[in-house]
């Protein structure tokens, strides 16, 4: 039975036709449903469960081993001679530079401009709304290249003006994350600023605090819980971004994305499961870590 | 200092930085890339600064007129599915019990915190030859000689199902959600059973997530690139696939640009049109 649809009696002629409907409405309804969850959680088990299987290349279950986790820490075995224990390590240093360094700017820089678009009124806003938006949905790989080829060109001039010679690295993987992640972050802090009345900060400026001590007393305390979210939501997409960063980094700034793909490009082994493994558990903390911290300040 | 300027110091302050860091590293980046597709190619890479149309005119050459209808077509198809799969999800999810809901909704959305690169290379430990699929059927003696599933369509159109079929879902979760049932009752008494107040009210009423949900995951489809490029393989190229060979291996970045512009033609296009007509619907 549909328990969604108003329960109703049908008075007609073609009264069992339309019970038959329902009743295959209401099961197929659940079928999808149950299928759909099938099918987004299947994959990621499947992934998991083998990162312990013992056979190398085979899809067969021959047995159960904790050899890729340990290869990744030991590095270089007879196992899995193409795992180098550094070059994990670097990435997932250089993955965890460019999220703490790009979300730190773009949280600032898109709590600034969120607060620009909901509380002023200025000619070319609505230009700048649809500026904003258009990182979100214009294609990554797009962003990708017209960042690789604004940064060949910008270095060519600084070589040509200055003969300093800069080439991909770090910095300019930070600057194409802060760069997807201010527009991110500008959507989820603007939700909030709507949902405040702007009453408590013109009450403010009747009581006599000017403009900045109105942000920090009163605006900032009451979206801190957004700006927080915001700022993991772009940690996240950092740490998760693989196209923008394929495009402009350099030797020595692969961060883990890029590594994970280096290593599937190389050859199929369980130590790519082990690795991903380690990277979903790490997601999920983050993604449980800021739903408890929502449901807490909501509680509040 | 007078209440005005200050606020309009304030204003500056919280506006410049920002838009700043958007124009000088977003749109020069585009802009330049726009230059780029009417120069000629440089001879190490880059470019030659001499205006030229060919760069579009080799677009119509067949093999890449190919590659832009294939990637069409998988963002076409891959929408459609998501849409057949996610509105019936939505729909359940919407009508569960409130209790409910917002653990369904989260189960929709835990997967789109993690890693994309992740989530498709389980795919290709599903669909290769000594995958999981394979093995079990083989080892059921279905079949004797192992099936060819990765680096084929079929492969890039589960990857991009899977990808994307969140962002279908939530934008149609959000307005069947806010769907007042009392019509469907209203259609009911006044005679339809359920497929017809389905078909002639509940899905009109929410067309609007209906095109929100399908354009969120029609654009980053046809953009795709890590899906194709590993369950793909060299016989399902997409565009995005043609525009990373042409930056970093053969390096006809004119070419390349052309070709971003395309894609970017074929995404903003429809995009433009549904805040047309939003607008028109509004006023």
């Amino acid at each position: 039975m549909n328990s969604s649809l108003p329960q109703t009696s049908i008075p007609r002629k073609s009264a069992t036709l339309d019970l038959w409907i329902r009743a295959v409405g209401g099961r197929s309804l659940w079928l999808i449903t149950a299928l759909g969850f099938a099918f987004i959680y299947i994959p990621i088990f499947i992934l998991v469960i083998y990162s312990f299987n013992l056979s190398r290349t085979s899809g067969l279950w021959t047995g159960f081993t904790t050899n890729w986790y340990t290869s990744l820490w030991q590095g270089a075995t007879s196992q899995s001679p193409d795992i180098s224990t550094t070059l994990i390590w670097d990435a997932l240093r250089n993955s965890l530079i460019v999220g703490s360094i790009s979300t730190f700017f773009a949280t600032t820089l898109g709590t600034m401009l969120a607060i620009a678009l909901e509380r002023f009124k200025f000619r070319g806003k609505a230009l700048l709304e649809a500026l904003v938006f258009l990182p979100i949905i214009i294609p990554e790989i797009t962003m990708g290249i017209s960042l690789l080829v604004f940064f060949s060109l910008a270095f060519q001039l600084i070589q040509n003006l200055t003969g300093i010679r800069l080439v991909l690295g770090l910095p300019t993987v930070i600057i194409g994350h802060i760069t997807f992640n201010i527009s991110f972050v500008v959507v989820t802090v603007r939700a909030r600023l709507g949902e405040i009345d702007p009453c408590l900060e013109e009450a403010a400026l009747d009581l006599g605090a000017n403009e900045w001590k109105t942000l920090q007393r009163i605006i900032l305390p009451l979206i801190a819980p957004s700006i927080f979210s915001a700022g993991l939501l772009a940690f996240t997409l950092s740490l998760d971004d693989f196209v923008i960063t394929f495009f402009t980094n350099g030797v020595g700034s692969t961060t883990l994305p890029v590594f994970v793909y280096g290593m599937i490009r190389l050859s199929i082994t369980p130590a790519i499961n082990a690795i991903s493994t380690l990277m979903l558990i790490a997601s999920l903390g983050l993604v449980i870590s800021s739903l408890s911290l929502q449901q807490a300040t909501n509680q509040k | 200092m007078t209440i005005a300027t200050r606020r309009q110091a304030t204003l500056g302050a919280v506006l410049i930085p920002a838009t700043a860091w958007l124009v000088i590293f977003f749109i020069v980046p585009l802009l330049i890339v726009l230059t780029y597709s009417f120069l000629e190619r440089g001879t190490y890479g880059g470019v030659t600064w001499k205006f030229t149309w060919e760069n579009y005119q080799r677009l119509a050459n067949p093999l890449f007129l190919g590659v832009m209808g294939r990637s069409i077509w998988l963002g076409i198809v891959t929408t459609v599915i998501c849409l057949l799969v996610g509105y019936p999800m939505a729909y359940f999810i919407a009508t569960a019990p409130p209790r409910w809901r917002n653990a369904l909704l989260l189960l929709v959305i835990i997967p789109f915190w993690t890693n994309f690169l992740v989530r498709t290379y389980a795919w290709m430990i599903i669909l290769r030859q000594q995958g999981l699929i394979n093995v079990a059927l083989q080892s059921t003696q279905i079949i004797d000689k192992p099936l060819e599933l990765l680096f084929t369509p079929l492969a890039v159109i589960i990857g991009l199902v899977y990808g994307y079929l969140p962002f279908m879902i939530l934008p149609l979760y959000s307005t069947i959600e806010k769907f007042n049932f009392s019509l469907v009752e209203a259609a009911q008494d006044l005679g339809a059973n359920d497929l017809r107040s389905l078909i002639r009210v509940i899905i009109p009423l929410t067309m609007r997530g209906i095109i929100a949900g399908s354009l969120l995951v029609f654009i980053p489809s046809v953009g795709a690139f890590i899906t194709p490029d590993i369950l793909g393989g060299a016989k399902t190229l997409m565009i995005g696939n043609i525009i990373e060979t042409q930056f970093l291996k053969t390096r006809h970045w004119p070419f390349g640009s052309a070709l971003s512009m395309l894609l970017m033609a074929v995404v903003l296009i429809p995009v433009m049109i549904y805040f047309r007509t939003a607008e028109e619907a509004r006023s």
